[in-house]
C-alpha cells in the first residue's frame, strides 16, 4: 500500500498519513489518524480510535442496583457527576420514587454548577488554547499579524483592545483570562460540592434525592459564587464572539472546519420539580418540561422532542470496534412499558462481548462501539453527534420554543437571556441564535453561550429552592424499595452532550446496565455500513488553513475540529510519525484511497 | 539583598528542574487529574510558576493541560526513557490491566509503536519509565489498589501499581511506590504530596513517611470517623434514619467512615468546601485497598459495624446524651448570676468607692 518516496519539488500531489495519538487537553484516550492531501489542503481520510477498555457493563452484572450511581460515576473523571445524576434518574424510574422538590432542585443546582465549571475550564484552559497567541503565531503568523491590527468590537466590555490581546489572554499559564478561568473553575466546583459533596465523583447525589444537609448557609454560599460567575460571563461571551467572528473574517471558508450536517441529539436536562414524576409512561410530558428541551435533529430538521420516541430510536451498532455481536445473546426487553416494540440493538438489549485484537484500520480499530439514531422515515441509521453538548442543547431548546423562565426564553429561533446586575457589571441582555452551520466555531460559540444559560437556570432553581428552605421544607430525600423486576432508563446531558443509562433488574439485582455517554456518540469508528463516526466525518470535511507545510505541521485545524466536540474519552491524540509518512505521490488530485 | 534566602539553600534548589511525567492512560477516568485542577494548597500554577520559595522548577507533562499535541507532547516520554529528564517523577493514574491475557490486543495504550503501527501499551510505558524515575507515584485508588476497573468479574485482570511492580519495588532514587488513594484523590492531597516529594528529591525536606500500604502518613493516619463532624452523634448512639436533612451520624445508612483511612472530612473536598459524611454523604471507602467490592452494597450498614453502633445506641450512648444535655441545660446555657441590671454588684469584687 504505502509507497514511500520523495515527492517531486513542484508538481506532485503530496498525501501523507498523519496521526495525533494522544490528543491532549481533553479527558481520556483518543487517537486521530488521518491521511492528508497537502497539495489540495484537505483531509482525505480520518479514523478515530480509543485504546482503553474497562468493561463497566460486564462487571456491573449482578450488583445491587443501588450501587449503580456510585460505580458509573467512575466511568469518567469529568462527567462523573453527570453519570451519577443520570443513574439516579434511572433508579428513580426503576424504584418508582419521586424526591421532594428540594431534592430535585438540588440536582439541578449541582448540575448547572457543573456546566458552569466545565464549559469555563474547557473553553479557556483547553479548547481556546488552540486560538491563543502562541498557537496562532506558530500555525498562522499572517492571521496573528492581522489580529494585532484588528480592534475588538466589544473591547469596551471585556477590556481587550485588539483581537491579538484576546489571544494573548488565552496563552496557557501566563494569559490573564486563562489564569482567571482556572480560578473560576474552582469556585464553580465549590458550588457543585455544596449540593454534590465532591466533584467529580459526588458523595451526596442519590436515588430518592440529595443527601446533602441543605440549609440557608448552603443557599448563601451558592448565591455569592453564582453572582461572581455572572460578572465573569458578561465579559466572557462578548470576548469569545469577537474572537470567533474574527476567524471567519480572517480566513474566508473557515466555516468548513469541523463542518458536518446538522444531525444532532440532545436528551434534555434539568427536570422541573413541579412536573417530573420519573415515570416512563409520562416521560413525554415531563421531558418537554425540562429547562433544556430534548430533541432529535436530522439534517437541520427538529424531528421530535419526545423522550419516548427518542429512546426507541436508539441503536448500538458495532462494525469496526473490538467487540463481537450479541445477536445470539438473550433479549431482555421486547417492549417498553407503553407497549412499544424494543429493538434487539437497543441499549436495553445490548450486551458487551469484548474481543481484544490487533488494531487494523481496514477492520477493527477502536474500543468505542457505534451508537446511531434510527431514522424510520428513511430506514437508515444516522451518525448523530452531540455538538459538543451546548450546540445541540441550545439548538433543540431554541427551536422547540418551550422554555420560558422570564429571564431565559426560547423563541423558536433563538434563546434570549437577561443577566442581572453584578459586582462590576450592569444588567446585560444576550441572545444565542441558531447558526446556519454545525461546525467547529459554532460548537465553541454555543458552549460559551451555554455558560449564561446554565447560570440563569441555576438562578431560577436557587430561587425556587430558597422558597422550600424558607418554608422549612428541608427534606431532600424520599425512601424507596428496590423491586424484584424492573426496566428503566435515565436521560440527561453531560456537559459535552447526551448521556443515558438503561437498566434491567431481575431478582433484585442488575441483569443489564448500559451507560451511553456523549463521546461514544461523537468519537465512534465506522459502523457496519461504513458510515464514519462524527469526529471522522467532521475531520474529513476540514480544509487545511494552517500555513505550515508537512514538515512542521501541527494539524491545528483538525485539532479545532475535534476539540469543538469537547472529547472526554478518558483517551488522547499525539503525532506518532513526527513529520508524517509519505503515503502516495501522484500528479492528479487524489480522492479517498 | 540578593543573598537573603527564604528557604534553606534556596538559590541552589531553585536551579534544579524536576519533570513530572503524568501517565493517565491506565484503566481510569482522568478524575485525579481533573480534580487536581481544583487544588489550592498548593495550586498547580503555584507549583509550576515557582511561587513556593526553594521549590525546584517543576515541568509538568500532563495530557489534560498540555499545550503540545502528538509527537511534540510524547517527546518528553521518550526523553525520560533515554535518561534526558533527570530527575523525573512518574505519576500513574488508572489501574494496570493484565496484558498477558488478551492475545494480540490491548486493554490500555498510548501512542503508536513506529515498528508495527500498534498502540504502545500503558504497561510497556510503565516498564520503560518506572525504573528510571526518581519517584513513582500511584495516584488515585485505581492506580494504588485497582479500584473499580479491578472489581470482581472484570474482564481485564486490572490491578494496582504495587501489585504490578511488586510491593518491594524501588525507584532509581530508592523510593517505594508512593500511594495517594482516593476516588478521585483529594485535590490538595495530590498537589501537596507532589510538592513534598519534589522538595525531598531536592534534599530540602526529609522523604515523607509512608505507612505499610505506602500511603503518606501526613494524610492517611486518621480514619474518616476520627475527623468527622458527625462523630459525636455516634458516641451518643444517635443515628440518622434518612439521607438529607437528618444531620446525625450516617453509619446506619451505610457510612463506612469508622474503618476507612482518609482525611477528607478534615480537609473538605476543595477549598474546605464539600466532602463526604461531613456534608451528608456516606463514606464509601473509596481510599481503601478493598474498594469497592468489600464495601458493597454501599447504602447498607456494614454487618460488622452493627454490633458497635447497636451497643452505642442501647448502652452508653443515651446515657452520655442524657447527662450532656442536662449539663448544657442546667449549667452551660445558664449565664452566671452576677450578670444583671439590678442596682447592685454581685460579681465578687468589693467596691472601693
Amino acid at each position: 500500500m504505502a509507497i514511500a518516496q520523495t515527492p517531486p519539488a513542484t508538481s506532485g500531489v503530496v498525501v501523507k498519513e498523519m496521526a495525533w495519538d494522544p490528543i491532549t487537553r481533553i479527558v481520556g484516550s483518543l487517537g486521530i489518524h488521518t491521511e492528508i492531501d497537502f497539495t489540495n489542503r484537505k483531509v482525505n481520510k480520518c479514523y478515530s480510535t480509543s485504546m482503553i477498555f474497562r468493561g463497566f457493563d460486564i462487571f456491573m452484572k449482578g450488583i445491587d442496583p443501588r450501587d449503580t450511581h456510585f460505580i458509573t460515576s467512575r466511568i469518567c473523571g469529568i462527567c462523573g457527576d453527570n453519570h451519577c445524576t443520570v443513574s439516579c434518574l434511572n433508579q428513580n424510574m426503576a424504584y418508582g420514587v419521586k424526591p421532594p422538590k428540594l431534592g430535585d432542585y438540588a440536582f439541578n443546582l449541582a448540575e448547572s454548577a457543573d456546566y458552569m465549571f466545565d464549559h469555563a475550564i474547557f473553553n479557556d484552559c483547553m479548547c481556546n488554547v488552540d486560538f491563543c497567541e502562541q498557537m496562532v503565531k506558530e500555525t498562522n503568523p499572517s492571521v496573528l499579524a492581522k489580529a494585532e491590527n484588528t480592534s475588538a468590537p466589544h473591547g469596551d466590555i471585556h477590556g481587550y483592545k485588539t483581537i491579538a490581546d484576546i489571544m494573548r489572554a488565552l496563552n496557557p499559564f501566563t494569559g490573564s483570562f486563562y489564569l482567571e478561568t482556572l480560578g473560576v473553575a474552582r469556585y464553580t466546583r465549590e458550588m457543585y460540592c455544596l449540593f454534590g459533596g465532591r466533584h467529580t465523583h459526588p458523595s451526596t447525589i442519590m436515588p430518592g434525592g440529595c443527601s446533602a444537609d441543605i440549609t440557608h448557609q448552603t443557599m448563601t454560599d451558592y448565591y455569592v459564587r453564582l453572582m461572581r460567575y455572572m460578572d465573569y460571563i458578561k465579559r466572557t461571551v462578548p470576548m469569545h464572539d469577537d474572537l470567533y467572528d474574527f476567524f471567519y473574517e480572517a480566513m474566508p471558508g473557515y466555516e468548513q472546519v469541523g463542518y458536518r450536517d446538522t444531525d444532532i441529539i440532545c436528551w434534555g436536562a434539568f427536570d422541573d420539580p413541579e412536573y417530573v414524576d420519573y415515570n416512563y409512561t409520562t416521560m413525554t410530558d415531563w421531558g418537554r418540561r425540562r429547562f433544556i428541551t430534548p430533541g432529535l435533529v436530522f439534517k437541520g430538521e427538529l424531528i421530535t422532542t419526545d423522550l419516548v420516541e427518542i429512546n426507541l430510536a436508539m441503536r448500538i451498532l458495532l462494525g469496526h470496534s473490538y467487540f463481537e455481536d450479541w445477536d445470539q445473546a438473550e433479549t431482555f426487553v421486547t417492549q417498553d412499558p407503553l407497549g412499544n416494540p424494543v429493538d434487539k440493538r437497543h441499549p436495553w438489549n445490548k450486551q458487551t462481548i469484548p474481543k481484544p485484537q490487533k488494531r487494523d484500520f481496514n477492520d477493527k480499530y477502536s474500543w468505542v462501539a457505534a451508537p446511531r439514531m434510527y431514522d424510520k422515515r428513511n430506514d437508515i441509521y444516522v451518525a448523530t453527534d452531540t455538538g459538543g453538548g451546548p450546540f445541540a442543547r441550545n439548538w433543540c431548546t431554541a427551536k422547540a420554543g418551550l422554555v420560558d423562565l422570564g429571564y431565559l426564553k426560547a423563541t423558536g429561533h433563538s434563546i434570549q437571556m437577561v443577566l442581572p446586575k453584578s459586582l462590576n457589571m450592569p444588567e446585560m441582555e444576550l441572545e444565542w441564535k441558531i447558526p446556519p452551520w454545525s461546525n467547529a466555531i459554532e460548537r465553541d460559540r454555543a458552549r460559551t453561550y451555554h455558560q449564561p444559560i446554565s447560570a440563569l437556570i441555576g438562578l431560577h432553581c436557587l430561587e425556587k429552592a430558597l422558597v422550600e428552605v424558607r418554608a422549612g421544607r428541608t427534606k431532600s430525600w424520599n425512601s424507596f424499595k428496590v423491586p424484584d423486576d424492573a426496566i428503566s432508563c435515565g436521560f440527561h446531558e453531560a456537559a459535552r452532550g447526551v448521556i443515558s443509562h438503561h437498566m434491567v433488574i431481575r431478582d433484585g439485582k442488575v441483569a443489564n446496565y448500559q451507560p451511553y455517554p456523549p463521546t461514544p456518540w461523537n468519537g465512534n469508528p465506522r459502523d457496519k455500513f461504513g458510515t464514519p463516526g462524527p469526529y471522522e466525518d467532521a475531520v474529513q470535511n476540514t480544509p487545511i488553513f494552517e500555513e505550515n507545510g508537512p514538515d512542521n505541521f501541527k494539524g491545528i485545524d483538525i485539532m479545532r475540529a475535534v476539540r469543538s466536540f469537547d472529547p472526554c474519552l478518558p483517551c488522547g491524540v499525539h503525532m506518532y510519525t513526527g513529520k508524517g509518512r509519505v503515503k502516495k505521490v501522484q500528479h492528479t488530485p487524489t480522492g479517498m484511497c | 539583598m540578593a543573598s537573603i534566602e527564604f528557604a534553606p539553600r534556596q538559590h541552589e534548589t531553585e536551579q534544579i528542574t524536576a519533570h513530572v511525567i503524568w501517565l493517565t492512560s491506565g484503566l481510569g477516568c482522568d478524575g485525579d487529574s481533573v480534580a487536581m485542577t481544583s487544588a489550592v494548597n498548593p495550586s498547580l500554577e503555584d507549583i509550576i510558576t515557582g511561587a513556593i520559595p526553594g521549590m525546584p522548577k517543576v515541568v509538568a507533562h500532563t495530557p489534560v493541560l498540555a499545550y503540545e499535541n502528538g509527537a511534540e507532547f510524547m517527546q518528553a516520554w521518550y526523553d525520560a526513557e533515554a535518561g534526558k529528564l533527570d530527575p523525573f517523577v512518574l505519576i500513574v493514574e488508572g489501574s494496570i490491566p493484565n496484558e498477558k491475557i488478551n492475545g494480540e490486543g490491548h486493554w490500555a495504550g498510548m501512542g503508536v509503536n513506529p515498528s508495527n503501527g500498534q498502540p504502545i501499551t500503558t504497561n510497556e510505558w510503565i516498564d520503560r519509565l518506572a525504573p528510571k524515575s526518581a519517584a513513582t507515584v500511584a495516584l488515585g485508588t485505581c492506580a494504588t489498589y485497582g479500584g473499580i476497573p479491578a472489581m470482581k468479574n472484570n474482564p481485564t485482570g486490572a490491578m494496582g501499581l504495587c501489585d504490578y511492580l511488586g510491593w518491594g519495588w524501588t525507584s532509581a532514587a530508592g523510593l517505594p511506590v508512593v500511594n495517594i488513594p482516593g476516588c478521585p484523590a483529594q485535590p490538595d492531597n495530590t498537589t501537596e504530596s507532589l510538592t513534598v516529594l519534589v522538595m525531598a528529591l531536592a534534599g530540602i525536606t526529609p522523604v515523607p513517611e509512608l505507612d505499610e500500604q505506602h500511603r503518606l502518613t501526613m494524610h492517611f493516619s486518621r480514619t474518616v470517623h476520627e475527623g468527622c463532624n458527625r462523630a459525636a452523634f455516634y458516641e451518643h448512639g444517635n443515628f440518622a434514619t434518612e439521607y438529607g436533612s437528618d444531620h446525625r451520624c450516617l453509619v446506619k445508612l451505610g457510612c463506612k467512615g469508622p474503618v476507612v483511612k482518609c482525611n477528607v472530612p478534615i480537609r473538605g473536598w476543595q477549598s474546605g468546601v464539600g466532602g463526604c459524611p461531613n456534608v451528608g454523604g456516606i463514606c464509601m471507602a473509596c481510599t481503601m485497598p478493598g474498594f469497592p467490592d468489600k464495601y458493597m452494597p454501599f447504602m447498607e450498614e456494614d454487618s460488622k459495624a452493627k454490633l458497635s453502633s447497636t451497643t452505642a445506641k442501647f448502652t452508653y450512648g443515651p446515657v452520655l446524651r442524657y447527662f450532656r444535655n442536662t449539663s448544657i441545660k442546667t449549667i452551660g446555657d445558664k449565664e452566671p448570676e452576677w450578670r444583671h441590671p439590678r442596682a447592685e454588684l454581685t460579681s465578687g469584687f468589693t467596691p472601693t468607692w
